[in-house]
C-alpha cells in the first residue's frame, strides 16, 4: 500500500532542486516532442535565447515585457496571499489604463512630470476600484471572486473597444478606429534606453516585498488567507483588510496598465495587454507568491514571449510553437509541486489499521 | 405573418451560432458538477476545432472528423485531470495554462490549413435539411427541424446531460462529489474515477464545440477560430446555474448576441445607437448579476458546486 502524506517544511534548496529539474523534464519532453513533429529542438532553444537577449535592442524589448507582467504579478500576489483568487488583473489592467488615457488626452497641456503624476494616480485609482468590485460582492453576499473578476476582465476590454470605436475614435484616424496618440508629455520617459517603468517596477518589488513580510497590514493579509476564523478571533477588522488588500492589489495591475499605454503604445487600444494579465496569474503562483521571485519568473516568461516572436522571423515557425513550449513547461512545473508539498510512503497494512 | 415569418429565420440562425457554445457549457458543466473549475475550455474547444478539420480534409470523412475532434479535447482534459485531480495542482492556473497551450497547438496544427476548403462530402453532412411535416410547424419548425444534424446533436446532448445528472443513479454520485467530496469518499464514491469521467468527457464535448466552427460555421480553418466563445461558455454555466436545460436557451441567446452586434450598430432609434461592444458586455455583464442574485439568494440548486475550486486531499480530511 501507497499512501501520500502532507511533507513538513522544506529545504529552500531541495525545493528549488525540484522546480528546476522539472523544467529540465520539461525542456526533455519539448525537445523529444519537436522532433517527432519535425523539428530542430536546439535550434528552437537557441533562437528563443537568440532572440531575447542576443543585441541591446532584444534585450530592451525583453524588459519591456518583464516590467508589466512584474506588476501584474505583484497586484495579483497581494490578493493570492489572502486567498481571494483575483483573476481580474487583466481587466485592472484596462481599467488603470482607461483611467491614465483620460488624463492624457485631457490635460496634457500641463507640464510633464505633472501629466505622468496624474496619469499615474489615475491608474491606481481605477485599476482600485475595477477590482473593488468583486471585494464587494465577496464580504456582502459570498459571491465568488474567482468567477467575477473572470467576468469583469472581458467588460473592461469591451469597454475599451467601446470607446476605440466610439466616443474616444481620433478624428484625425482617417476612418481607422483608433485612439489618438499621446502627447509628449504623457509619455514616460527614457533611463538608459528603457522607459522609466522598470524603475517604478523594481521599487514597487521592494514596497511589496515588504508589505508581505514585514508590516502589520501584511501580516494580517497572511492570517486572513489561512483562516477567516481566526482573523476574526484574533479581533482583525475582516472586510477592512479585504478592502485595503483589494485596493492595493488591482492598483498595481491599473499602475501596469498606465505603463504600458503611456511607455510603449503611447496610446490605448483593446490589444494593449495581450493577455498579460492572465499570464501574471501563472507567474505569480509559479513564484510561490514572493516578490523576488516574481521579478525572477517573469523575466523568464519575458524571455519565452519575447523569443517565441523571434521564431517566426528567423525560423518561419509559427509563434504558436513557444505557447506550446511555454504550456508544457509550467504543466510538468505545477506537477512537480505535487512532490514540494506532499511525500508518498509505503505502508504496512498493520500500520494503516493502527490508525 | 411577416414578423413570424422573420422570427422563424432569426430562431433558425440564433440555434447555428449558439451552438457551438451550447457543447462547450455543456462540458463545463459536467466538469463543474465535480467541482473542478476548468479554465481551459477555450483552449479545449481550439484543439478540437484544429484537429477535426485537420481529419476532415484528410480523410474526407464527417464523423471521424467529429470523433477526432472529441478525443483531442478529451486529451486536453486529461492533461488538466492528471495535474489537478492526481497531482493536486490549482485548477485555476491549470486551466489558464491550457488555454495557452490549446492556443499554440491549434496555431501549429493549423499552420498550412488556411485557405483549404472543405470536401463536399463534409460540407453536405451537415448541412441542413429540413425534416419533412415537423420542420412547418409556425415559430419553431425551422430552429429545430430545419437545421445541421450537428445543432440537433447539440440539442439532444442537453437533453441527455440533464437526465444524466438528475435521473440516473451515476450522476446523483457526480453531483455528490462535487458538493461534498470527503462525504461521497466515505460513502464508498471512487472520487477519483468520477472526476476523470466527467472531466474527461467534458473535454470531449468542447472539443466537439470547437469543431462545429471549423466544420460547419465557417466552415474554414482561420486562426483563433472560437474568438472568445470558450469564456462566453463559462459565463454560461453560471448564467445558466449549471442546469443544462437552461444553457440551451442562454448558448442561443448569447450567441445571437455576437452574431447580430455587427448588424445592429447601424441601427438608431432616436438618439439612442446600438454599440458592438456595448452588446459584447451583455453576456458577462448579466452573469455577475445573476451570480450575485443566486448566491445572496442561497437557494439550493441553484448555488455553484460547494466543492468547486478545490482540491480534493483524502488525508486532509
Amino acid at each position: 500500500m501507497f499512501r501520500v502524506v502532507k511533507k513538513d517544511e522544506l529545504t529552500h534548496k531541495k525545493e528549488i532542486m525540484i522546480r528546476i529539474s522539472a523544467v529540465i523534464l520539461a525542456l526533455i519532453f519539448v525537445a523529444i516532442v519537436m522532433t517527432i513533429v519535425g523539428y530542430n529542438a536546439l535550434e528552437i532553444f537557441s533562437n528563443i535565447i537568440k532572440g531575447s537577449l542576443s543585441s541591446k535592442y532584444r534585450i530592451v524589448e525583453t524588459i519591456n515585457k518583464t516590467i508589466p507582467l512584474t506588476v501584474l504579478s505583484l497586484g495579483v500576489a497581494i490578493a493570492f496571499k489572502m486567498k481571494f483568487w483575483n483573476i481580474g488583473a487583466e481587466g485592472q489592467f484596462y481599467m488603470g489604463a482607461f483611467g491614465a488615457t483620460f488624463v492624457a488626452l485631457n490635460f496634457s497641456y500641463l507640464p510633464s512630470p505633472v501629466v505622468l503624476t496624474l496619469m499615474f494616480i489615475a491608474g491606481a485609482i481605477c485599476g482600485g476600484l475595477w477590482a473593488l468590485i468583486p471585494a464587494l460582492l465577496k464580504t456582502k453576499f459570498e459571491t465568488s471572486e474567482t468567477l467575477v473578476t473572470l467576468m469583469l476582465n472581458y467588460i473592461a476590454i469591451k469597454w475599451i473597444s467601446y470607446l476605440q470605436y466610439g466616443p474616444w475614435k481620433d478624428p484625425n484616424g482617417i476612418g481607422f478606429p483608433k485612439i489618438a496618440t499621446f502627447e509628449k508629455s504623457a509619455v514616460l520617459p527614457k533611463v538608459f534606453g528603457i522607459h522609466c517603468g522598470f524603475i517604478i517596477a523594481l521599487v514597487l518589488v521592494v514596497l511589496v516585498h515588504i508589505l508581505l513580510t514585514k508590516t502589520k497590514l501584511g501580516y494580517e493579509i497572511s492570517v486572513l488567507g489561512e483562516s477567516q476564523t481566526t482573523a476574526k478571533y484574533a479581533g482583525m477588522n475582516v472586510v477592512k483588510i479585504i478592502i485595503i488588500a483589494i485596493l492595493l492589489s488591482g492598483a498595481m495591475a491599473g499602475i501596469a496598465g498606465m505603463m504600458q499605454c503611456s511607455a510603449i503604445e503611447q496610446t490605448l487600444n483593446d490589444k494593449l495587454s495581450g493577455g498579460l494579465g492572465f499570464t501574471a496569474v501563472i507567474t505569480t503562483w509559479l513564484a510561490n507568491l514572493s516578490a523576488p521571485l516574481i521579478l525572477v519568473v517573469s523575466f523568464l516568461f519575458a524571455l519565452l514571449l519575447q523569443g517565441g516572436a523571434f521564431l517566426q522571423s528567423a525560423m518561419q515557425i509559427p509563434a504558436s510553437v513557444a505557447e506550446v513550449i511555454q504550456g508544457i513547461i509550467i504543466f510538468f512545473v505545477l506537477a512537480s509541486e505535487f512532490f514540494i508539498r506532499y511525500k508518498i510512503v509505503r505502508v504496512h497494512k498493520v500500520e494503516k489499521g493502527a490508525k | 405573418m411577416d414578423f413570424l415569418l422573420s422570427l422563424e429565420l432569426f430562431l433558425q440562425v440564433a440555434a447555428q451560432m449558439g451552438t457551438h457554445i451550447l457543447f462547450a457549457t455543456l462540458g463545463a458543466i459536467l466538469c463543474e458538477k465535480v467541482g473542478n473549475l476548468n479554465l481551459g475550455v477555450e483552449g479545449m474547444m481550439l484543439m478540437g476545432a484544429s484537429v477535426g478539420f485537420y481529419t476532415a480534409v484528410h480523410t474526407g470523412n464527417p464523423y471521424l472528423a467529429v470523433l477526432a475532434a472529441g478525443l483531442m479535447g478529451a486529451f486536453g482534459a486529461l492533461i488538466y485531470a492528471v495535474i489537478t485531480v492526481n497531482f493536486r495542482g490549482n485548477q485555476v492556473v491549470t486551466g489558464l495554462v491550457l488555454t495557452i497551450f490549446g492556443t499554440g497547438f491549434a496555431g501549429m496544427v493549423g499552420r498550412n490549413l488556411s485557405g483549404i476548403a472543405l470536401d463536399e462530402k463534409v460540407i453536405s453532412a451537415f448541412a441542413a435539411k429540413p425534416i419533412p411535416v415537423l420542420s412547418e410547424i409556425p415559430v419553431i419548425g425551422k430552429m429545430l427541424f430545419e437545421q445541421s444534424i450537428y445543432v440537433q446533436a447539440a440539442l439532444i446532448v442537453a437533453i441527455l446531460v440533464y437526465i444524466y445528472l438528475n435521473k440516473t443513479s451515476f450522476g446523483l454520485n457526480t453531483r455528490f462529489v462535487g458538493e461534498n467530496p470527503a462525504a461521497a469518499d466515505a460513502s464508498g464514491i471512487n472520487v477519483t474515477k468520477y472526476k476523470y469521467i466527467n472531466i474527461l468527457v467534458g473535454g470531449f464535448l468542447c472539443g466537439v464545440g470547437g469543431a462545429f466552427l471549423s466544420l460547419v460555421y465557417v466552415p474554414r480553418w482561420q486562426d483563433n477560430i472560437t474568438a472568445g466563445a470558450g469564456w462566453i461558455a463559462v459565463a454560461l454555466v453560471i448564467f445558466s446555474t449549471w442546469n443544462p436545460l437552461r444553457a440551451i436557451f442562454g448558448a442561443y441567446l448569447f450567441g445571437m448576441l455576437r452574431g447580430v452586434g455587427f448588424k445592429l450598430q447601424n441601427v438608431k432609434i432616436g438618439n439612442f445607437g446600438f454599440s458592438a461592444q456595448i452588446l459584447d458586455m451583455l453576456p458577462y455583464l448579466a452573469t455577475i448579476i445573476v451570480l450575485v442574485f443566486i448566491t445572496k439568494r442561497k437557494k439550493k440548486e441553484n448555488l455553484p458546486p460547494e466543492s468547486l475550486g478545490n482540491p480534493y486531499f483524502r488525508e486532509e480530511r
